[in-house]
């Protein structure tokens, strides 16, 4: 089964570190890009975003305040906050809001990990 | 006068650099945040060559203190500079008696400042620099932390004449509940922004192929 994947980053060289290692990991999942929250917002409301990988320190709305809006309309779908911060509150406020936590750098291994757990929380939601 | 050949930069290789500086910056405020015992808060990196005179600009900009507090190492390896933890004075003594506790009367806490400082500063910017080096899989060697006091010049070793250009990354931070404030500086020199740029230049490549994970 094939999903596709929003990446949210204000950083190109991240966007391509994650874009690479999805394309390894996962070379047959679509993936979509956002370089904002905003733009974040209007990807997903266009449909068709089933997993989001969201970076916490972004200009504007933080990767956090984007799951929080997520959230409001979608409690289910699997998000993971990306971030090489790694501070108690942002782990737990990103648990609290049903998001997994991925540390940067990024490793293959960490990423797979959250992904698995995605795909197959996917295929057991109805639909 | 403000210099900014930023454009000597290609937008892929500041934005490199900044999301480096930002894995490296976010390590380091968890170890902040350790010390201090509360959430501590980053801004975007900003990322830009400018003349040093324009570097102290920038963090007196920032902040409403005239004169800083500042735990500074040098780096030296295939690029050279120098890490900067900066605070404002008037904070320092605030932020020691956070770290090593409230139970520490004035006296000694004063006796302590130094070292405390020295050894906050080595804890972060070891932090930083360390994520840095592992991410561009290059070897750093670092000096011992020297703590300095003075205006936005004294910090950056501006001396009449000398407004040399540098690559000038910060960002600032500051914790939750008791409001200290600061930055976290990198200061390196044009022959090192040079080296710098090719060794960003190979990281691009590497993630642009795909061949390759970036070492965590």
């Amino acid at each position: 089964m094939s999903y596709n994947i929003l990446i949210v980053d204000d950083s190109k060289l991240a966007r391509m570190v994650v874009t690479s290692a999805l394309r390894r990991i996962r070379p047959d999942w679509t993936i979509t890009e956002a370089t904002s929250g905003e733009e974040a917002l209007t990807a997903v409301q266009k449909g068709g975003v089933q997993i989001a990988l969201i970076d916490f320190n972004m200009p504007g709305m933080d990767g956090l305040a984007l799951v929080a809006k997520l959230r409001q309309t979608d409690a289910h779908m699997p998000i993971a906050v990306v971030s090489a911060n790694l501070q108690d509150e942002i782990i737990a406020r990103a648990r609290e809001l049903n998001a997994a936590f991925v540390g940067k750098p990024l490793t293959d291994e960490a990423l797979g990990a959250f992904l698995a757990g995605a795909a197959l929380r996917l295929k057991k939601a109805p639909s | 006068m403000t210099v900014d050949i930023a454009s000597d930069l290609t937008e892929i290789e500041k934005d490199a650099l900044a999301e480096i500086a930002n894995l490296g910056v976010s390590r380091a405020a968890n170890s902040l945040r350790q010390m201090l015992g509360e959430q501590v808060f980053l801004t975007v990196p900003n990322v830009q060559i400018v003349g040093r005179q324009a570097a102290s600009d920038l963090i007196g900009r920032g902040s409403r203190s005239p004169r800083f507090v500042a735990v500074q190492q040098s780096f030296d390896g295939p690029f050279a500079g120098k890490a900067l933890l900066i605070f404002p004075e008037e904070q320092s003594l605030e932020l020691v008696r956070t770290i090593v506790g409230e139970q520490h009367s004035l006296e000694d806490v004063i006796d302590l400042e130094q070292e405390a400082l020295a050894e906050t500063g080595n804890v972060i910017l070891n932090a930083c620099l360390a994520t840095i080096a592992n991410l561009l899989r290059r070897t750093m060697n670092m000096s011992l932390p020297a703590v300095i006091r003075g205006s936005g010049e004294a910090l950056f070793g501006e001396t009449a004449g000398n407004d040399n250009l540098v690559l000038f990354l910060y960002i600032n931070f500051r914790t939750k509940e008791r409001d200290i404030h600061g930055f976290i500086a990198l200061l390196m020199d044009l022959p090192s922004i040079t080296a710098l740029k090719t060794i960003v230049t190979d990281y691009i490549r590497v993630i642009e192929s795909g061949a390759d994970q970036p070492r965590p």
